[in-house]
């Protein structure tokens, strides 16, 4: 086996130091009844080229040379090559999470340069070194708006992500931790007034992401103001993170859980990403995940260490504020230097880009079909409702290498025909300008009724 | 140092600052296309949401950043480096392909949401690693979903809880020896469940006649990590699996030592209900300074319809699907289905090895872990002298007699060019040196780290403050841990040193 470095010499050298007679020696605790004595029905061993070979081939069926209009939680964009090339260094690489501060450094300072950035973005005080994703970090923020204001119920709005608000319950089933929901309106944000019906005085923090599932931006100061008036936190989940870029980061939050993926992590089906929770001062020791700290040595150098762990599993076990240990600190590597390439003003071009392709085929869509929540601000992602089922539709387009708008149907069938279209800065005019044509011309058409509709789209 | 040691010589390496003391305005890594739709008045678009000023984020050039993030990097230690003995976290060798095949375009830019009909690549990927694991744990189902290995025990809780919940009764505590990782109480906590400890017996295993005491019908499940983390393989689990299931508890085993296992014992075969697994640990997916992780459950058909959704399979005409139609799912635990490049590589990990290479794997694992054990015997303290599978547990009761503890021992360690053992863990064993070598290691690696540990321990008797000083080589001495707990530093703010 390739990867094992030893010869039988080794092997037999080894077994005569340690004194057994053969390695079955070494397996003589595990009860005979339970040895197992065949190969594993696994595939045979391959060669290089056949593992390559054979994911190739995956590959292949995998959507390769697709034009995608989907986002919805999980976004395309230009990935920067020296993201790979400084994340493949082995040090980076193949190093443990830094307990031995000595001779982590280098993961220690960037952690420290990404909990920093983190807090610029969001207009946060504290960041932490990452969570799993942006559905369990904001799971994660709930809880700790739990700890923090000792109260016991959560509202969250119907226009999160709705992957997000399962997660959450799965998370809250356990804790005798009531969730409520709260619609939305006409322009696609929240429904204040139904917000202020179902908060209580029991409501530990009302849940929003903005811009939300549909694109939409919320009004965040007037939910803050309202969740505030009632002694509940805000948590403000943010899953397109180059939104941060052009919209106002979320500065009346008192928790923000974001999904960083759109940040230079490839969209790899659906993970790894990487979440991260941010928050002000005073809640820091309520906060889940690693933390890195600046720090001196015996010699008054500067230095990072991974601190406050009395948070933390390996320390309170039980008293924990989370069972989380392994993050996903390579990602937050990528996040990292994507941010560093873009920087203050490259993050705000890049935002525009993306704000003016969405522009245009907003207005595009319009033409030819109703395009909803248009009078509230957006950022990459809009509406379409067709009079056609969007199912067909994305089977025609699916035809030309073009994957349509997420269909609606299965999260929010009050919304009858309508589909989630993202444009980021990938998607390309003619691209747009192909979609549209497509979905003018049925939309021209009577329908037939003779479509065979087919699950094209999930 | 009074003597250099035969693994590390000391080298010059790069200064550096913090990113955000290189900046100045002006200096850019970026270049966008031209804009191929009209521009856009963002004023009009936002109105009062929009951003007008990024605050001090990094202005710098892409030389910069290359030369930041390397110089960096030197700063860490890694497995490509040399042995990283960190006894449970299972540090072996990252192969390269399992890199280069989860770059290939159609899995490295599959959308999650893409239809079915095009994402048939990601879906086999999913379904032969899900069979490889179902094979080797000897399980009957299992998901893919959860994030990380805490992230599977509390998915593998929740499955247990509604397990209970459809037989009408949730019941109200876990079961977890002195031995466990802190994961396994916090999890236990999260699903509602309060913990009790079961107390390790003098073979540092389960008393059985304890767990006999202790077991009732308020029991759910008894959380085993076995070979548990003294290294030490659990040899009357037959009892134990039979004394839970005699009160109808079930028995969830933390698969944080599975590679002591693999291709030699089934977990399915002996009695476990439902475990997770660390792709990250025994399936060679790179740590890479903390994470990405992933943590698949594995269980016995009784407790499949608890399974999170979605679960994959194959339909009518032949092709793969996801399915979301499962009544008594316990829910998602994550968005989206896992982290899927974890299983590219692990993948890719078990068609590099095959059912031969996957044992030869677990018995070199093992025989590592008895040869650093017996060339340290006598050296060190062995508390329990029970056999070692995958590593070893020493203490430092022989040093802590000159004040030397274990922590010290580990970062003396660092001078002589190794990354150190996992200290103060197990909880059982005061003053823990705990050692696991991997299968990764040559005899001539271990050989030097032998020699390495004997040396410190000659130091100890003759120089303990060289010792309790240590490190002494690297870039910045040992570090105020309380002073950055007392008054934490979390960010960098202009003006800041």
């Amino acid at each position: 086996m390739r990867y094992l470095p030893k010869s039988p010499a080794d092997r037999k050298a080894i077994l005569e130091a340690i004194g057994a007679r053969s390695i079955d020696d070494l397996f003589a605790p595990i009860p005979t009844q339970y040895r197992l004595n065949r190969d594993l029905k696994v595939p045979r061993q391959m060669a290089e080229s056949e593992i390559v070979d054979w994911f190739r081939q995956r590959s292949k069926e995998n959507g390769l040379e697709y034009t995608s209009f989907l986002g919805a939680g999980a976004y395309m964009h230009y990935r920067p090559v020296i993201i790979d090339a400084l994340i493949s260094r082995g040090e980076f690489l193949t190093a443990y999470t830094p307990y031995q501060a000595e001779i982590s450094q280098g993961t220690l300072q960037a952690i420290f340069e990404f909990q920093t950035m983190i807090c610029e973005l969001t207009g946060m005080e504290v960041a932490n070194a990452s969570m799993y994703d942006g559905s369990t970090a904001a799971a994660e923020a709930a809880m700790m708006a739990v700890r923090v204001t000792g109260r016991n119920s959560v509202v969250i709005a119907k226009s999160v992500h709705p992957e997000y608000r399962e997660v959450l319950a799965t998370y809250a089933q356990n804790q005798g931790l009531p969730v409520a929901t709260t619609g939305y309106t006409d322009t696609g944000r929240l429904n204040l007034k139904e917000l202020e019906q179902t908060i209580t005085a029991d409501t530990a923090c009302v849940l929003i992401q903005s811009p939300n599932f549909f694109g939409t931006v919320e009004d965040v100061a007037a939910i803050a103001e309202l969740a505030h008036k009632n002694g509940a936190l805000l948590v403000v989940s943010i899953a397109e993170a180059v939104s941060l870029g052009i919209v106002e980061p979320p500065h009346e939050a008192d928790i923000v859980a974001m999904e960083a993926q759109s940040f230079g992590v490839p969209l790899g089906f659906g993970g790894p990403f990487c979440g991260v929770i941010a928050t002000r001062e005073k809640f820091v020791r309520q906060m889940p995940g690693r933390l890195a700290g600046q720090t001196t040595d015996r010699n008054g150098k500067r230095g990072f260490v991974l601190t406050l762990a009395t948070r933390e599993q390996h320390i309170r076990r039980e008293k924990a504020t989370s069972n989380i240990c392994t993050n996903q600190a390579l990602v937050a590597l990528m996040v990292n230097i994507f941010m560093n390439v873009y920087g203050k003003v490259g993050l705000r071009e890049l935002a525009k880009q993306n704000l003016a392709k969405t522009a245009y085929a907003a207005e595009q869509f319009g033409k030819h079909a109703e395009v909803l929540f248009a009078r509230a601000p957006r950022f990459n992602e809009f509406v379409v409702r067709t009079s056609e089922d969007p199912y067909v539709i994305n089977s025609r387009l699916l035809g030309h290498k073009l994957v349509g708008g997420l269909p609606l149907r299965k999260f929010y069938p009050e919304l009858g025909n309508a589909a989630l279209w993202c444009c980021t800065e990938m998607t390309t005019r003619t691209a747009i300008d192909t979609a549209v044509g497509m979905l003018a011309e049925s939309e021209a058409e009577e329908p037939s009724g003779e479509h065979v509709v087919e699950e094209v789209a999930r | 140092m009074k003597q250099m040691t035969r693994k590390a010589t000391r080298h010059v390496n790069q200064n550096e600052g913090l990113i955000f003391e290189k900046s100045s305005p002006g200096k850019a890594a970026w270049k966008l296309p031209p804009l191929d739709v009209p521009e856009v008045d963002t004023a009009k678009l936002l109105g009062a949401s929009e951003r007008k000023d990024l605050g001090n984020m990094p202005e710098v050039s892409e030389i910069e950043i290359i030369r930041h993030f390397t110089r960096l990097s030197t700063w860490n230690y890694a497995i490509d480096l040399g042995m990283y003995p960190l006894g449970s976290c299972t540090m072996k060798y990252n192969p390269r392909v399992n890199e280069v095949v989860a770059r290939l375009e159609g899995i490295a830019n599959g959308h999650p949401y893409q239809p079915e009909k095009i994402s048939q690549g990601a879906l086999r990927i999913i379904q032969t690693l899900s069979d490889c694991l179902l094979e080797i744990t000897g399980m009957d189902a299992i998901t893919l979903q959860p994030a990380a290995g805490a992230h599977g025990e509390l998915t593998g809780l929740l499955m247990v809880r509604a397990y209970h919940q459809a037989k009408g009764n949730p019941r109200k505590k876990i079961l977890i020896p002195d031995s466990a990782h802190g994961t396994n109480p916090a999890t236990a906590a999260m699903v509602g469940y309060s913990v009790e400890n079961l107390k390790s017996n003098e073979r540092g295993m389960v008393e059985v006649s304890a767990l006999e005491a202790q077991m009732n019908e308020d029991v759910a499940a008894l959380m085993l990590t076995n070979p548990n983390t003294l290294g030490v393989f659990e040899q009357e689990i037959h009892k134990i699996a039979e004394i839970l299931h005699a009160k109808g508890g079930l028995l969830y085993m933390d698969g944080a030592n599975m590679n002591a296992l693999v291709g030699k014992v089934r977990p399915g075969d002996f009695g476990v209900d439902v475990m997770h697994l660390n792709l990250h640990k025994t399936f060679s997916t790179p740590h890479g300074g903390g994470g990405p992780g992933s943590g698949p459950v594995a269980v016995k058909r009784a407790l499949e319809p608890f399974l999170p959704k979605p679960v994959v399979l194959q339909k009518a005409d032949g092709t793969l699907g996801f399915e979301y139609n499962r009544p008594q799912s316990v829910g998602r635990v994550r968005s989206f289905y896992g982290n899927f490049g974890m299983f590219v590589r692990a993948l890719a990990y078990i068609l590099a090895n095959g059912p031969d290479g996957l044992r030869q794997t677990t018995e070199d694992a093992v025989l590592n872990a008895n040869y650093i054990r017996k060339g340290l015997e006598g050296v060190y303290d062995l508390p329990y002298a029970t056999p070692s599978m995958h590593e070893v547990v020493f203490s430092d009761k022989v040093q802590a007699k000159k004040g030397v503890k274990t922590m010290d021992i580990a970062k003396r360690l660092i001078d002589y060019g190794f990354h150190p053992y996992t200290t103060a863990f197990p909880l059982i064993v005061p003053g823990a040196l705990m050692i696991e070598p991997t299968e990764s290691e040559s005899k001539e690696e271990m050989d030097l780290f032998i020699e390495a540990m004997k040396s410190i321990a000659q130091e100890v008797e003759e120089d303990p403050e060289t010792v309790l000083d240590a490190p002494h080589t690297t870039r910045v001495s040992r570090l105020d841990e309380t002073a950055a707990a007392r008054k934490p530093v979390l960010r960098w703010r202009p003006g800041q040193d």
